[in-house]
């Protein structure tokens, strides 16, 4: 295990980024060289913390409303109930993954209006997708065993699910969230284009301006979020997998 | 008398039942105004209003009643082209005469009904377990059908082939622009992307390193990238003789394709590992065993089991560089984008549409045609 020595940089990057959005004047210097004609070198037009906040918030309650309608969903599906649906919703995710973000985004904006919902729109739809998908993975390839076990066990269907398909499933249902979580993050940035909050702001100022370092400075702070975040996710679902003893990661390999 | 009725028919016909109370057509008095709301009764003639209440109610009715598929399918296609011809209908008979600024454009019920019925197509042509030629086939019937609708004239009344007409050359130009990033930059993260891929699968000590700082590349938000490449492409345009005679330039098509490339290369790479590593021992053994040579059992054992998997990449970078090419437009890289962010800026959604759904329609068509061909190609790997 080297988990040591990328833990501390991961550490290390997280302390550089918590600094760079409460005292982002220490890092001037760095970004002066990018800047033309005296334009300021840090985003100017706003806190750059409150809009990480803002940014992460939307990407929080977006992934958080996608992760629970598409779990459920999944649950239904997986249901004798709900089989009827199974190979439905497997080609409607295959087609919902060929939209692009940037269309739902622009055709959210004509029903909702400008600002924050088209965003949150947006990116719930599109969360949906990678956690729908895994979900159903980790629930129809649950080892045959295990559910005959639990259901000699007497357990009713509710029991099976919570205590044992679920649990199961967790770490797979994990990197569903993880994907759309960076998808999102990533996405985010361009809800700026109508008028969400969030660091796509500094980005577009920077475009606007002919000015590299918000650019630079913005999809940083974007990237460095998604790799912290991804890594958590993935640390998370390690564990998750080490305590039900299923190796998740190696058929990903 | 029990499995009489289909749980998935109820949900479309509720959908259907929805839809028919929602507006068809929305009317406003010019591009921008606000729009008003017209009933099926009040957006058709009395007789084509009948009509399409009655092809409504009758695929709501197949769709509740267990019947066969094919019967399923047939219905549901028919309803979409009833609805696709009512919408028309609707927008040449809103227009007032010789009204130039009026825009009529489909409501949200058309578009649940439509939903509504898609659904049912799909639910039907899965059930029918189509192959990749059928499936292939489906999507030229469909272009097919759509050119048909463009060139008889039935939509010139809606709003978004008006914005299209004022503008037809732009958006010829803009959809060849589209396609050269979104294709123009698979065909570079293919050629750099499948032999950085067989030279990490060959070198353990190149794989991490290459996947990992590809996998930070995506990290980096789209349009952050787009602006990020403007700096070093300006100055290579500036400084290095020849590079601006040959289209480098620091805004424009020059960094969106770049991105566009950069963003590529992951699955590509991924992919060619995956598929490489997933080579059955014996086969490489076999190859081995008959004298072949390194570069003969690459190119004729390795390559070859690994096509369905490089080809999956292929597919995850087109229909992804599809949707992507339309942020160039952000940074004077053009595309259908142009169209989008337009829109969004003068708040005209029919100019949102005219972007968008050709975007949507080609990641589509994208995404089953080559779907269809992996299946192919990995059948025909033994």
């Amino acid at each position: 295990m080297k988990l040591g020595a990328p833990l501390l940089i991961r550490i290390v990057v997280f302390l550089l980024l918590v600094l760079f959005l409460t005292r982002p004047e220490l890092f001037a210097p760095l970004l002066e060289p990018l800047t033309q004609n005296g334009a300021p070198a840090i985003y100017n037009q706003g806190d750059l913390l409150a809009l990480t906040l803002s940014h992460l918030r939307t990407v929080a309650v977006a992934t958080g409303a996608a992760a629970v309608v598409a779990v459920g969903f999944a649950i239904l599906v997986t249901r004798p109930i709900g089989a009827e649906f199974l190979p439905l919703s497997r080609s409607i995710v295959n087609i919902g993954q060929t939209f692009p973000p940037v269309a739902v985004l622009a055709l959210a904006v004509p029903a909702v209006g400008f600002g924050e919902k088209p965003t949150l729109i947006a990116l719930f739809l599109y969360g949906l997708l990678p956690i729908f998908e895994n979900t159903l993975t980790g629930l129809t390839r649950l080892p045959p065993a295990v559910v005959d076990a639990a259901n000699g066990m007497g357990m009713t269907e509710t029991q099976r699910l919570f205590r044992v398909e679920l649990p199961l499933a967790f770490p797979v249902i994990l990197e569903g969230v993880r994907l759309s979580t960076v998808i999102a993050l990533a996405t985010a940035t361009i809800g700026s284009t109508v008028a969400a909050k969030g660091l796509g702001e500094v980005i577009i100022a920077g475009l606007l301006s002919n000015n590299l370092a918000f650019v630079v400075q913005g999809g940083v702070i974007v990237g460095v979020l998604a790799v912290l975040l991804s890594d958590a996710f993935s640390a998370l679902g390690d564990a998750a997998a080490r305590r039900t003893g299923r190796v998740v990661r190696a058929e990903a390999a | 008398m029990q499995q009489r009725i289909d749980k998935l028919g109820v949900v479309i016909a509720l959908t259907l039942a929805g839809a028919a109370f929602l507006p068809l057509a929305t009317y406003r008095a010019n591009r921008i105004a606000g729009g008003e709301g017209k009933s099926i009764a009040e957006a058709l003639p009395a007789w084509a209003a009948v009509a399409l209440a009655l092809v409504l109610v009758a695929a709501a009715l197949v769709a509740l009643i267990r019947s066969s598929t094919g019967l399923r399918l047939g219905t549901s296609l028919a309803g979409i082209a009833a609805l696709a011809l009512a919408v028309g209908f609707s927008a040449i008979y809103l227009t007032p005469e010789g009204d130039r600024y009026a825009r009529v454009a489909p409501g949200s019920g058309f578009w649940l009904a439509l939903f509504g019925l898609a659904i049912m197509a799909a639910d039907a042509m899965v059930r029918l377990r189509l192959g990749p030629t059928a499936r292939i086939a489906g999507v030229l019937l469909f272009f097919g059908a759509l050119g048909l609708l463009l060139v008889s004239g039935v939509w010139d009344g809606l709003s978004i082939l008006k914005e299209y007409s004022g503008r037809a050359d732009v958006f010829w130009r803009e959809a060849g622009t589209h396609m050269t990033l979104a294709v123009g930059s698979l065909a570079a993260a293919v050629a750099v992307g499948l032999p950085l891929g067989i030279a990490a699968d060959r070198v353990d000590r190149l794989r991490a390193p290459v996947l990992n700082v590809l996998n930070i590349v995506q990290t980096i938000p789209s349009i952050a990238l787009f602006g990020i490449l403007i700096a070093p492409l300006g100055w290579l345009a500036a400084n290095v003789p020849g590079a601006a005679a040959i289209g480098i330039r620091g805004i424009g098509i020059a960094p969106a394709f770049v991105a566009l490339f950069l963003y590529s290369l992951l699955p590509m790479v991924a992919n060619t590992v995956v598929g490489l590593r997933g080579v059955a021992r014996e086969a490489v053994e076999a190859a081995r065993g008959m004298g072949m040579t390194n570069a003969q059992r690459l190119f004729k054992v390795e390559l070859p089991l690994a096509a369905p998997l490089i080809l999956t990449g292929i597919r995850i970078v087109l229909v992804q560089n599809i949707g992507l090419a339309t942020i160039a437009a952000l940074i004077g890289g053009g595309g259908f984008g142009v169209f989008v962010f337009q829109g969004i800026g003068q708040t005209a959604t029919d100019l949102i549409l005219l972007g968008a759904v050709p975007t949507v329609l080609l990641a589509f068509a994208a995404a089953v045609v080559l779907d269809a061909v992996v299946e192919l190609t990995a059948k025909g790997a033994p």
